[in-house]
């Protein structure tokens, strides 16, 4: 017995580096895969709040060029009402009481990164904004992630520049569809990979969402056909440079669909009873 | 350790972590190269310290980092590593008997300081950037970050000693 103890005492220190660091490994590899970050991630009381107090000095360098932005995403959606009253002839719908799957809640993003493998970005909206995980996240150009952990005030989000993200997108003159990852290269392009041969595709093509999940609605752009080549198993595979700019992130929208959980019961529903 | 001590230790652990999450990892100098210069309280903590501290404390400087940096345990785990291994690089640079000898890292000579910076930094960055990664298809891109943020991080360790080196 003494002698067990007398090992403890002269190992301590390896006991407590090992144990440890078993510890760092075990979250380490819990990092790595979606959905399994809820013990450690920057969507806390801590970190969160020392985020948003640099996000309020940093806001004001950026208010021009924000101003600049959110004027061009007006008369981008001016223009988009413009032709819808053409179309209805006068009769212009009331808003508040048009019918619409998606809610969009605006949130500010007060941390970011893109120089890693697995990037991921905090924002200023959580649970207590009714944002919850597996959300789309968008800015007014494009995508930019997915909602992976929220906690009441804040949340995290898998930014398409992680190479866990796979976001079904497809050519936007045809319906062949793949999905978008990342190489880890450039914070500015991304591959759309598995596009069936038949495709016509041509650089310059625009991307976009596929509408296929629950997380993005159709039709939201990604970026344009960069470069192609023919891959292994006769399938495209697509450098697609990204509308967003990801080093330079400010406002974001995140996108609720209404019908997700509809949707979703259902399917586990008839997958449970095959 | 002695009162001083332990509140200049505490200082320097908040400054650095603060330092680290607000400014250095925004750096991103031509796209990926950062410098962590948060190891410099595991370089520079007494010498004839507390070996079970210093595993305690680098386990939690590390943590503190991953928690601003969504990034698991990966600091965690490179700060124990080279928190534990820091009396073999000790002995390696200063001599057998750097603890009989009371050195300071701050005049010790120019090489053998160069010797230990540089072990502990490298050792550092590689399991930091083995973890991030965390595959060998991409042994490339973790040689290359290892080797760039490396030289960044010792430099801008050197430069820091340099200017809290107390003349005396």
């Amino acid at each position: 017995m003494q002698q067990i103890l007398f090992f403890f005492i002269r190992n301590k220190n390896f006991l407590l580096f090992a144990v440890l660091f078993l510890f760092s490994f075990v979250l380490t590899v819990q990092s790595h895969s979606f959905h399994s970050t809820k013990f450690m991630s920057s969507a806390n009381f801590l970190s969160g709040g020392i985020f948003t107090f640099k996000t309020n000095i940093n806001t004001y360098f950026g208010l021009e060029e924000e101003n600049k932005k959110l004027i061009q995403e007006n008369v981008f959606l001016r223009k988009e009402l413009e032709a819808y009253k053409m179309d209805a002839a006068g009769k212009a719908p009331d808003t508040s009481t048009l019918h619409s799957k998606y809610r969009f809640i605006d949130a500010q993003v007060i941390n970011n990164s893109y120089s890693k493998t697995k990037n991921i970005l905090t924002i200023q909206k959580g649970a207590s904004d009714s944002v919850s995980i597996d959300m789309g996240v968008i800015t007014s150009n494009g995508i930019v992630g997915i909602v992976n952990n929220v906690s009441k005030n804040y949340a995290t989000v898998q930014s398409i520049l992680n190479t866990n993200s796979q976001i079904n997108a497809r050519v936007k003159n045809s319906n062949h569809f793949g999905s978008l990852t990342w190489d880890t290269k450039k914070p500015n392009v991304a591959q759309l990979n598995d596009i069936n041969r038949l495709a016509s595709v041509k650089v310059g093509d625009t991307i976009i969402t596929d509408g296929k999940s629950t997380i993005f609605p159709e039709g939201l752009f990604i970026g344009t056909i960069k470069a192609f080549e023919l891959g292994e198993n006769d399938n495209y595979n697509l450098d697609v440079q990204l509308f967003t700019d990801m080093t330079n992130l400010k406002h974001v929208y995140v996108i609720e669909n209404k019908d997700a959980e509809e949707i979703q019961s259902l399917e586990k529903e008839s997958e449970d009873e095959q | 350790m002695n009162n001083s001590e332990i509140i200049s230790n505490v200082f320097r652990f908040i400054i650095l972590v603060l330092l680290q999450v607000l400014i250095l990892n925004n750096i991103n100098f031509l796209g990926y190269i950062n410098p962590y210069l948060y190891i410099l309280f595991i370089i520079v903590f007494p010498l004839n310290g507390n070996k079970s501290l210093l595993i305690i404390l680098s386990f939690l400087l590390g943590l503190s980092i991953d928690l601003f940096g969504n990034s698991g345990g990966i600091h965690a785990a490179a700060c124990l590593v080279i928190a534990y291994l820091r009396p073999l690089f000790l002995k390696f640079s200063f001599g057998v008997s750097y603890e009989y000898n009371m050195v300071k890292v701050n005049k010790a000579p120019l090489t053998e300081r160069i010797t230990y910076i540089t072990l502990m930094v490298l050792l550092h960055h590689l399991i930091l950037f083995s973890l991030e990664i965390f595959s060998f298809s991409h042994i490339l891109l973790l040689l290359k970050s290892t080797l760039f943020s490396s030289i960044f991080s010792i430099v801008l360790v050197f430069c820091t000693l340099l200017l809290f080196s107390r003349k005396s």
